[in-house]
Formats: C-alpha cells, structure tokens, sequence
C-alpha cells in the first residue's frame, strides 16, 4: 500500500539519518513511501500562538495527500499529533469540514476527509507487523541491550489515537524492537518527556529533563535508546555533548531511530543507514553489530 | 525594612477578573476548566514541575479559577509546559490541561504577550513554510545521499495567516 512520506521540519535538515532509514526498511518490506509537491510544516509550532492557524496548515497538508488519493505516514512525533487530530475532525465532523473548506476555498482546495495519519512505526506495526519483521531478519541482534524511547506524541492525545496501544503501558515499539531480537529493557522512568518542546523557551530546564532519561538508560547498561521522534533525537543525540558539559558528568549513550535497528536486523550495513550523521559515538555498537551473527535458517520442527 | 512585602506579594481581590474563567471556557480546549478540583494529578505527573517547581499546572488552573488574568497571561510560565500531554491523560476531571494552556498562550498572544522564541519559530514558518531554513547546502547534502530535494519557501502558509489574521503577530 503506498503511503504520502511526510518528512516535517526537523526530520529532512536535521535527522537525516532517520530519513535514510526510514526510506530503505520501507522499500525492503514493499512499502511505497511518495514524496507529495507542496508540505510545509505541519502546524504544531504554530499551535502556540494560533490555534485556528495551525490546524488550518494541517488541513492544507492533509487536503494535499487526498489530491494525491494517499493516506500519511509520519516521521515527526508531533506532526503525527496535530495530523491525526485534525484528519479526524475533517473526517468526523462536518461542520468543521465546511468551515475549513470555505476558509480554503480561495487556495483553490479541498478536504474530503478520507485520508488517515499514521506514525511509520504504527505503520510498520500495523501493516507488516513483528512476526513477518522477524520472518524477514539477516542478522541476528539479540545482543543488542535496547532502551526504548516513546516520547510524547506517539500515544497521546490518546483520544485522537482511537485505543491504539495504551500510554500509561505501551508495547509496540517494545515489541517491533523485540522483533529484531534485541533486547527490550524496562528502566526506570521510560516514559518521560525529552523536553525538546521547551529546549528554545528554557534550555537548561529541557537538557535537565533529557539528562535523566540518558542517566537511567546508562543505569539500565542500555547499548542505546531507541526512538522514533527528530526532535527526542535533538535531545538525547546531538545535545548529549552539550547534557555531559553543563552537567559534568558522562554518557556515552548512542541514539538510534527505529528504522536504523530495524535495518540492522535486515542485514544493511550503518553506513547505509546513515549512522555517520549519528552524534553520540556508535563505534563500540558497530563492533558489537559486526560481530553478530547471521541469522539462521529455522530447521524444520519434524525432520523427514 | 529590607523584606517587606509589597501589594505585588499578594492576590488582591480588586484585581480579579471574574470573567476570566468563563472566556477561557469559550475557546476550543478550554471547555472543561471549571471541573478542575484542585487533586494536584498534573502536577504530581508533571516532567517539567520535577525539574522546575516555576512551572506549577494545578496552580495555574487554580489562578485562572480566581481571576487573576493578567498574572497569568503575562507570565513566564505558562510557556513552559512541554506538551507531554500527562496532566491531560490522568486529570480525573477531563480539564484538558495541555489544551488550556495552550489556551492560555494563544489568549496572552492576543494581549501583546508573544513569547519571543515563538514569534521567532513563527516567523520562520510564516516566511518560509518551515521551521528550518533549507539553502542549496542542504539540498547538496541531500542529493549526494540519494534523498529528494526541499523546497524553501510556501506562498500557501502565508496565505492562510493572512486569512486568520494572524500575519498580524509576525509583521517585523
């Protein structure tokens, strides 16, 4: 099935190494990613200061991947929010559909709300799904020690995600990192925020935030965090130099999107997933990786 | 006396604004605010008040319950909420805290007080369509890795602000 790739602000300029993945796992497993003429940013920076306007340019963004008859598939935590949100609305309620193609009209566009948003880890759950992920694995990484991070917008507003995974106690980035064998650890404090939201409004109150997570998730001998937002990336990767110095103290903790372990276990190598934009040193990973081996052909259970 | 207090110190009855509660409960978000019941859930959950105890949700509530507008649209902390969305998951009272603050920030906007980073990220998207700058650097990049190249620039965003009426906050 294909999907409209929106790649957001963050993600193309500065989580590039996502991007890379995210587009070679998605070809490998068959999933046609299209890039749309025409996104801007999705609207949530926006929200701030205009309610109306941001979910105006969401709208927009959503009236574009209709034109093109495709449901959406994110990179962004955040652009995942405020997309869902707003297709819901236009697809739920008429009155607001009215509204807002009449506010349009004279940008010479439409909303039918027919198109869907989904995270393309919700994607990869949901239409591939783990036991096909691990059926499709090359390399074997169950010696990978795994932090999961699941950030903020993923799950919540739980009421626009419509009972998908719970975000008090949530399991499908556990379970697709379970399917690439890594392991899966359960430290403390795993849900909590980054802070990007805040890192330009108080930087040293969001890098405090980032600090304790990276703390417990070194506690917990995590080889990295695994994680699926550009912006957590900005937290935990590139600011992790910036966490070490105004801190004083050590971390060491590599980041990883989803999509490059994912595409570990699918036999590409880190330079094809871009690991050379990662921030946080992954030499010591990358040793680890490559002495993993490969996956082995299951024997049949009954021999004859 | 070095630390006496001053009429800025305390909540001053004369200076509520009894209305205030109700137009918050006007804006899409906001509908809910009057349920609060003061339990402290938000700021017992919240990731921002565990580092920073400047940034106190039940208390702001409580201050919007009051009156006091001008306090709270004029603050600092109302722009520190992180928009986990926590507070609003576990509210037993469904106030929709993160929705009211945000509430409350675009109500302090339409008073003149613009938190100045907003305006700058607001600024960039409004002139550009996107929060970051591309230049023929980042397409250059982009290209040499395969990825299809950005464009800058999006006359349909400027559009839409000039439509809502918010082109207004960003003019220089």
């Amino acid at each position: 099935m294909p999907y409209a790739l929106f790649l957001g602000c963050t993600a193309p300029i500065r989580a590039r190494n996502y991007e890379i993945s995210t587009r070679l796992v998605a070809k490998r497993l068959g999933i046609d990613l299209v890039d749309v003429d025409g996104f801007s940013c999705c609207g949530f920076p926006i929200q701030a200061m205009d309610d109306e306007t941001a979910r105006l340019m969401a709208a927009r963004n959503i009236m574009l991947a209709e034109e093109n008859n495709l449901d959406i598939v994110t990179l962004c935590s955040a652009c995942t929010a405020m997309l869902t949100e707003v297709s819901k609305q236009l697809r739920e309620q008429e009155a607001y559909r009215k509204e807002v193609n009449k506010k349009l009209e004279s940008l010479g566009r439409r909303a039918k709300g027919v198109a869907t948003v989904k995270h393309v880890v919700r994607m990869l759950y949901e239409d591939i799904g783990p036991a096909r992920i691990e059926k499709s694995l090359t390399r074997d990484l169950s010696g990978l020690k795994i932090a999961s991070h699941y950030g903020c917008h993923y799950l919540k507003p739980s009421e626009v995600y419509e009972g998908f995974d719970n975000p008090e106690d949530p399991k499908t980035l556990d379970e697709m990192i379970g399917a690439t064998r890594a392991q899966c650890l359960y430290y403390e404090e795993r849900l909590q925020c980054c802070g990007g939201a805040v890192v330009g409004i108080d930087e040293r109150l969001a890098l405090s935030m980032a600090r304790e997570k990276l703390g417990h998730a070194k506690e917990a001998k995590a080889d990295a965090i695994v994680l699926m937002c550009p912006f957590c990336g900005i937290m935990y990767d590139a600011n992790q130099r910036k966490i070490e110095s105004n801190f004083e103290l050590e971390l060491g903790v590599p980041v990883l999107y989803y999509p490059q372990l994912l595409g570990l276990g699918l036999g590409f190598t880190p330079d094809q997933l871009g690991f050379k934009m990662n921030s946080v040193k992954t030499e010591a990973l990358k040793e680890k990786i490559g002495s993993l081996p490969p996956v082995q052909a299951e024997e049949p259970a009954v021999k004859g | 006396m070095e630390n006496e207090k001053t009429d800025q110190d305390y909540t001053l009855v004369n200076e509520l604004n009894q209305d205030f509660k109700y137009d918050v409960s006007k804006q899409p978000g906001g509908e809910n605010i009057k349920y609060c019941f003061a339990c402290g859930t938000c700021t017992a959950s919240c990731p921002v008040r565990a580092i920073d105890a400047k940034y106190n949700p039940r208390k702001i509530i409580r201050m919007c319950l009051l009156g006091m507008k001008e306090r709270v649209l004029a603050s600092d902390f109302i722009w520190l909420c992180s928009n986990c969305y926590t507070c609003q998951e576990r509210c037993p009272q469904d106030v929709g805290i993160t929705e009211v603050m945000n509430v409350l920030k675009n109500m302090a906007v339409r008073e003149g007080h613009l938190n100045p980073t907003i305006l700058r990220q607001v600024r960039q998207i409004a002139s550009k369509g996107r929060l970051f700058d591309v230049d023929e650097f980042d397409n250059a990049r982009r290209k040499k890795m395969g990825l299809p190249p950005l464009k800058d620039g999006c006359e349909e965003v400027r559009r839409i602000f000039e439509l809502t009426g918010a082109d207004r906050y960003v003019e220089e």
